[in-house]
């Protein structure tokens, strides 16, 4: 009984010790990938992909060895209004037949504050890779009441659609989308 | 007194209506659709254009039914001509050009209603949507588009042969769909 309990002891000390690793959870829903765009530049267009998938390294004694990585089905996009969708999914916008990834691949992280940072890394839409980096922040981690550990986070970028190759004219007020990443991880 | 019902020889004027009717609107419908889907976000016309080819596509399901429930109602004029094999041909596309008309009209449906809302037509009424399935404006729009492409080349057989019967068979095929005994 004591061996297992000092088992135990050290595999805890060992997670302690390195970034652990977090699955996001988008099979319970508990993370988001939303987007915003202005309309005509009278009101904002919400939307979100609803599936995607992902990981991220995070321990909060040594943020800068934290890392992510998100895989987006472009496919999923949902605005509410299947007549929408169905033009943002076809070669106009997202090309998701051609183009059925968007991943975002974090290569550093740079710390501003306590639970904030800055993220870069490269992403991919439409078939175009550029670096980016963009803010990010701890909302909170802890035990969930369910013998897991969580921990999550919110990052909003604003991409220039042209840069990835999307040229659709909208109107001179909706060139750029807002995104948003909202997402919790289950510690592996 | 105008012919309105079919018999065995030819057509009604009703029947005719329907044809030449439904056909032009279904002419228009497809260069309606090419052009719509082509138009860019500030287009005046990018709202309007869609909301007529649903509208219209609407009515014409509807006249589709009403013309099926006549066809029921009225003797078929008998084939011209005296081969057997040409006269299956005919029947079989013609119902194949039902079928096809009443494809468009599902999967345009399906289209439109995939999100639960419903189909306006000109503000008179609507028609409800139904089903709901995952990617089902994908899956509905590819089959509108391949339908309507496939539709409009066997419209070009309908109406080669149509054209056959008139200078080649020297026949009343033709004639009898533009005009009453």
């Amino acid at each position: 009984m004591k061996k297992i309990i000092l088992a135990l002891g050290l595999m805890a000390s060992a997670t302690l010790a390195q970034a652990a690793t977090y699955n996001i959870d988008t099979r319970g829903a508990h993370a988001f990938v939303q987007f915003k765009i202005k309309h005509l530049g009278y009101s904002w267009l919400l939307g979100r992909f609803n599936t995607f998938d992902g990981q991220f390294e995070y321990d909060a004694s040594a943020p800068e060895k934290s890392s992510v990585f998100v895989e987006i089905d472009t496919a999923s996009i949902d605005s509410n209004h299947a007549e929408r969708d169905k033009h943002l999914k076809g070669s106009d916008f997202l090309n998701v037949s051609k183009f059925p990834k968007s991943t975002f691949k974090s290569t550093g992280f740079e710390a501003t504050g306590e639970g904030e940072g800055v993220i870069s890394g490269q992403f991919t839409l439409h078939g175009v890779t550029k670096d980016i980096s963009f803010p990010v922040s701890v909302i909170g981690e802890g035990s969930d009441p369910w013998g897991g550990y969580r921990a999550g986070f919110e990052g909003k970028t604003t991409l220039k659609l042209a840069d990835y190759g999307i040229d659709y004219n909208l109107g001179p007020a909706s060139t750029h989308v807002d995104i948003e990443l909202h997402i919790e991880g289950v510690r592996q | 007194m105008a012919q309105l019902k079919n018999n065995n020889e030819g057509y009604g004027w009703i029947s005719i209506a329907f044809h030449w009717l439904m056909g032009l609107t279904i002419f228009g419908l497809f260069g309606l659709g090419l052009y719509m889907v082509e138009l860019t976000y500030y287009d005046a016309w990018y709202k309007g254009s869609l909301d007529l080819h649903k509208g219209i596509g609407i009515l014409l399901a509807m006249a589709w039914v009403a013309r099926l429930v006549w066809k029921l109602l009225n003797p078929a004029p008998k084939p011209l001509g005296n081969k057997a094999w040409e006269h299956k041909v005919a029947h079989l596309v013609h119902g194949v050009l039902y079928l096809f008309m009443l494809s468009l009209f599902v999967s345009g449906y399906l289209i439109s209603t995939a999100d639960g809302r419903s189909i306006d037509v000109f503000g008179v009424f609507e028609v409800p949507a139904s089903l709901m399935m995952d990617n089902q404006e994908d899956i509905a729009g590819m089959i509108h588009w391949w339908l309507a492409l496939s539709l409009m080349v066997l419209v070009g057989l309908h109406a080669a042969a149509a054209i056959k019967h008139h200078v080649i068979d020297k026949d009343r095929t033709l004639m009898r769909m533009l005009k009453t005994d």
